[in-house]
């Protein structure tokens, strides 16, 4: 058993390990994180398979965006595990069909001999300075140029679309302008009133006088 | 390597030298992040007309050394409602990328611990991943305050690096390559090739200064220090943390920026290529000493913003992140394509 083998069964028994525990960790959080390190794993097996622009890929959009966000979401969230697990058994028959059916889908589909998915062979190992990510580009934007900029314009209306559901101009919020805020000069906000540095003694203690014998 | 082989078989020899070689890279490392410390203190300390650090040894150069025994003979308190592994695993997954992210830097043409083809796009999720230990961080320690900066300081890191992926698309443009040895050699090349008008830093200037104030912000650094912002929130996401582990983040906060100052270097500044025209004999001849010499600078200039300038608003940076950078950078791409395209580019 050669060393890419044996990284292989290490990188799938943590793969297989993090992904259940997704399921039955009992605090969301935890299940997150789970799920980042299964990311995390099955980059690692991308990377035996000599694709390494997909692996980094994966680590940065999956581990390094997706997954913050999902964090920060749940950590806000106060969930009752309590609650959710009360309908548990009362699901568990409905839930273990679904489940066999696509388990049964599956092996259908692996072990067919007309799919070929059987004997799935070994990638030819590549020249040491060969760049996936050079043939990844060239294809991108020639051959499946079309395909990619469509993918491109789908993502970008669905961004638009979900800021456009949540978006509302709120009356209350007290967001300022900053190119207001800079235009603002001392005139605006400060008025310099000129007075006399000294008032007339006499006069003074006249007025004060006048007041204590009132 | 040839010798560790001979005697213990091809790849566990392959191994042991490599292990080597990362402690050949991470010890030093360390000792850098110590005295950063101390080149903190001092420089804060002269910009405030006052001399810093000085009793513990000569010039007060022991300083890192006292404050690292410290922090090791200190308790670490584990608070009662935390979540303690977590609370234990924090510290651990912010140095990780933090330290992991070396293994590609070059230090000069040959002197690199691994020479990938997607150097620069490993870079990128390493330092994505870093966030983690922060998010981790202030929500294990179940207090509000420590819950409120990790909120913060991920906001503002899933911001900035955006702006930070922009800028490191012009500069793979211009040098099409993802690799990080390749990406200097091509800032020797082009019309003013040779000299440091031919570096990256002048043609791709706007992208140049996102990339630094990013750069800044991505370490949670001075004045993008919201997410400790002690007159708010006491400490930000490590308020909870105590002894070696506070130690732990403190070290992750100066690697990060000792590795963001290492790729402004090697991105726009030219790496270890020299100044000088190659005429000018050692003078000329690009080393170790100029990437470490452009190092100091970036670093520096960290210090400075932080004696510098007070910290911003919470929606400032925000806005600065999203409304000011991301377009900026979004400009200067399209206005680099067109350019690459013309008879005047700089880089055939």
């Amino acid at each position: 058993m050669d060393i890419t083998t044996v990284i292989f069964y290490i990188l799938s028994a943590v793969l297989l390990f993090a992904a259940v525990r997704v399921v039955t960790a009992k605090n969301p959080v935890h299940a997150v994180l789970y799920l980042v390190l299964a990311f995390f794993t099955s980059a690692g097996h991308w990377l035996l398979l000599q694709s390494e622009f997909l692996a980094i890929t994966l680590v940065l959009v999956y581990v390094g965006a997706v997954m913050v966000l999902f964090l920060f979401v749940v950590m806000m969230l106060d969930i009752n595990v309590e609650k959710l697990r009360e309908g548990f058994w009362r699901n568990l028959p409905v839930a273990a069909t679904v489940a066999l059916i696509m388990a049964f889908e599956m092996v259908l589909i692996l072990t067919n001999q007309h799919t070929g998915l059987g004997e799935f062979k070994a990638a030819a190992p590549l020249a040491a300075d060969a760049s996936n990510v050079k043939v990844l580009g060239r294809l991108l934007y020639t051959t499946y140029l079309l395909p990619f900029e469509l993918a491109a314009v789908v993502l970008l209306l669905a961004m638009v679309a979900a800021i456009g559901l949540t978006m509302r101009s709120r009356k209350d919020t007290k967001v300022v302008d900053p190119a207001d805020q800079v235009k603002i000069r001392r005139n605006d906000r400060v008025r310099i009133v000129k007075m006399q540095a000294e008032k007339n003694v006499e006069a003074a203690d006249a007025a004060e006088s006048g007041e204590q014998q009132a | 390597m040839e010798f560790l082989q001979g005697i213990l078989g091809n790849e566990i020899g392959l191994v042991v030298w490599t292990l080597l070689k990362i402690i050949a890279i991470v010890a030093p490392m360390m000792i850098a992040v110590a005295y950063l410390t101390y080149a903190e203190r001092k420089v804060i300390g002269y910009m405030q007309i006052r001399i810093g650090p000085n009793r513990v040894g000569p010039l007060g150069l022991l300083q890192p050394l006292a404050d690292g025994i410290k922090l090791l003979m200190k308790e670490i308190i584990l608070p009662a409602e935390s979540s303690k592994g977590l609370f234990l695993l924090a510290p651990v997954l912010a140095i990780g990328p933090a330290l992991a992210a070396w293994a590609v830097i070059p230090f000069t043409d040959k002197l690199v611990l691994a020479n990938i083809n997607a150097s620069l796009l490993y870079i990128l999720a390493l330092s994505s991943i870093g966030v983690y230990g922060i998010i981790v961080a202030g929500w294990a320690g179940n207090s509000k305050y420590s819950f409120l900066g990790a909120m913060r300081s991920a906001a503002q890191i899933v911001s900035y690096e955006l702006a930070m992926g922009f800028a490191l698309v012009g500069v793979l443009m211009v040098s099409s390559s993802l690799n990080l040895v390749d990406i200097v050699n091509s800032q020797a090349q082009g019309r003013a090739g040779g000299s440091i008008f031919s570096w990256n830093w002048l043609p791709l200037f706007p992208l140049f200064i996102v990339y630094l104030i990013s750069g800044v912000a991505e370490t949670n650094r001075a004045p993008f220090d919201v997410a400790e912002g002690e007159s708010e929130i006491v400490a930000g996401f490590h308020v909870e943390y105590s002894g070696m582990a506070f130690a732990v983040f403190f070290l992750a906060e100066y690697a990060n920026m000792i590795l963001v100052s290492a790729l402004t270097s090697l991105l726009f500044l030219g790496g270890w290529l020299s100044p000088f025209p190659a005429s000018w004999g050692p003078l000329g001849a690009g080393g170790f000493f100029w990437l470490a010499a452009k190092m100091a600078f970036v670093l520096f200039c960290f210090l400075w913003f932080r004696a510098t300038f007070p910290r911003y608003r919470y929606d400032q940076i925000m806005r600065l992140g999203w409304k000011v950078f991301i377009p900026v950078t979004l400009v200067w791409i399209l206005v680099l394509g067109a350019w690459m395209m013309t008879p005047l580019s700089l880089w055939k």
